[in-house]
């Protein structure tokens, strides 16, 4: 029982990564219908950031943790919102309205770019980052062989996980730029019939995308302590996973689909083998899409016209 | 003389290497009716759209108040106040009847909006009872009603009409088309209709165009067209 609720928290955690993430790729496709797959390398982007800003900022000085963590996020997220604007300038934007698959070998294109420059610019050896937050909460002790904690930095994790998401669900719901978003995934052509800037709107939800996936970076980051160029591809491939095991295009989708992952995969590693997690977490996609090919939460394509 | 609203100078365009428009050219006045009868595939949704810059003409000019449109993207053109409703209604499916119409809005930064909204539910009072439905469930005459609509939120000084009685009930039809002329004759609004259904808007329309295979074939007023044989022969009789 506590092992079942420690592997909870656990699987909380990870799965609120791998959410921040998949929201990424899933509001892509909804907007203009391809897979960024140089999302992942953005993500690790983020990461990279964010452990230069931790580094930076500890060489001049600024050393308490909340401060330099609130500054962190901002340096990381505007930054890595620029690597995700400009990769759509750069690879994707040239391409569209050309076939389907252009924009996709591109995205590939993109995220082995992305992957070689952090190589090259920082090393291929793991960088690590000592724990900045520390501290775990005793939930239940029953005095057993085993307790339930939950450290500082899952519970971080989770806050800062649950606050985006509630506020990025407010934007996508209530506010004109939101509108504007779902108007441009409904309908590109129409969406610019009535005013709408479209490249625009599709900057900008690179641009939120990339400063969601930053976010996620960090807590990997925070989290596990140790980075190297190659995370964004495995983060990536779940993430791009859940966004499908929700239902691709669909916003609380990610958001389920991103928790299922983690969960599964935490469950898996903990009651079978840890070798075989990915392998569990991608035979339920594979079952999910046989019975449900719209994931979770996506719609049938069918709609009353 | 007073100068046209909207002018059409030789205007071409293109699908790929298929010439859809080959030099049309089309005048509308302010206050006017005006429009664009023609068989499937004539070319008249090109010509709306080409308007809006979605193909943007290969040749010739689309002037909107003396100001040259002809290569401003889409979006830009909108803001000058045209307002489409387009072919096949295009109405969100996903977003209420509310959200669409605040849609209709998006380049209305001037206008007030609540005035706006009264006045397209006093036009279509069935779309304020279906403010919180989701465009995709509505009827097709409901959706051609949120489509004019919408396209009215922007207070539009040309307002294009893309095949408003397509698919549409008779009763229906004759609801719109009243609701097109009310907004012309208390409103001055001008408006630019592509019709198949050629007797309804050759009785509405102050002047008319006939299209066929992407040139103007003839042109005249309303009523002049609606006498003409080889209009009655090829669009009216039995059509209707």
């Amino acid at each position: 029982m506590e092992y079942f609720l420690q592997q909870l928290i656990n699987g909380l955690a990870l799965g609120s990564i791998y959410g921040l993430v998949a929201i990424g790729y899933t509001m892509v496709y909804g907007i203009i219908g391809m897979i960024n797959f140089a999302h992942g390398d953005i993500f690790m982007v983020g990461a990279f950031i964010a452990l230069i800003a931790f580094l930076i900022l500890i060489a001049i000085g600024i050393t308490a943790v909340p401060l330099a963590l609130f500054l962190v996020l901002l340096i990381a997220m505007l930054l890595t919102s620029l690597y995700g604007w400009a990769v759509e300038r750069i690879a994707y934007r040239p391409l569209r309205g050309s076939f389907r698959l252009a924009p996709l070998i591109s995205a590939i294109g993109m995220s082995i770019v992305l992957q070689n420059y952090v190589q090259l610019a920082q090393g291929a050896r793991v960088k690590t980052l000592p724990p900045l937050i520390t501290g775990v909460h005793t939930l239940l002790d029953l005095g057993n062989r085993f307790v339930v904690q939950i450290s500082n930095i899952q519970i971080l994790i989770i806050v800062t996980t649950f606050a985006l998401m509630t506020g990025f669900s407010w934007l996508v719901s209530s506010t004109s730029l939101g509108r504007d978003m779902r108007a441009c995934e409904q309908d590109l052509k129409m969406a610019a019939l009535l005013g709408v800037d479209t490249n625009r709107t599709i900057s900008l939800t690179f641009l939120i995308g990339a400063a969601l996936a930053s976010v996620a970076g960090i807590m990997y980051l925070l989290y596990y302590g140790v980075i190297d160029f190659h995370i964004g591809f495995v983060a990536g491939v779940k993430a791009f996973t859940a966004a499908v095991l929700g239902g691709i295009g669909s916003l609380p989708g990610a958001m389920l689909g991103g928790l299922l992952i983690g969960l599964i995969e935490t469950y898996w590693s903990a009651y079978f083998s840890v070798q075989y997690k990915d392998v569990a977490a991608f035979s339920i996609l594979i079952i999910v899409l046989i019975f449900m090919p719209t994931g979770i939460l996506g719609r049938p394509e069918v709609e009353k016209v | 003389m007073t100068t046209p609203l909207l002018s059409i100078k030789g205007v071409s365009a293109f699908y790929g290497s298929i010439a859809a428009l080959k030099g049309i050219d089309v005048e509308v006045m302010p206050g006017e009716i005006v429009t664009i009868i023609g068989a499937n595939g004539a070319g008249k949704s090109t010509l709306m759209m080409t308007i809006c810059g979605n193909p943007q003409a290969r040749e010739g000019q689309v002037i909107f108040e003396g100001r040259d449109i002809t290569h401003m993207p889409t979006h830009e053109i909108m803001r000058l106040k045209i307002a489409q409703s387009p072919e096949g209604r295009r109405i969100f499916p996903r977003m209420t009847v509310y959200e669409n119409l605040q849609m209709g809005a998006a380049v209305a930064q001037d206008g007030d909006f609540k005035s706006d909204l009264a006045r397209v539910y006093s036009l279509f009072p069935l779309l304020e009872r279906r403010k919180g439905q989701r465009g995709g469930t509505l009827s097709g005459g409901e959706q051609q009603m949120l489509a004019i609509g919408r396209a009215l939120m922007s207070r539009p000084r040309l307002l294009l009409l893309d095949e408003p009685s397509l698919g549409l009930a008779p009763l229906i039809v004759r609801q719109i088309f009243s609701a097109i002329r009310e907004l012309n004759r208390k409103e001055k609004l001008t408006i630019f209709l592509v019709e198949q259904n050629a007797f309804h808007a050759l009785k509405l329309a102050h002047r008319g165009y006939v299209m066929v295979n992407g040139r103007i074939s003839m042109q005249g007023s309303g009523r002049e067209l609606l006498e003409r044989p080889e209009v009655r022969s090829a669009y009216l009789e039995g059509g209707r």
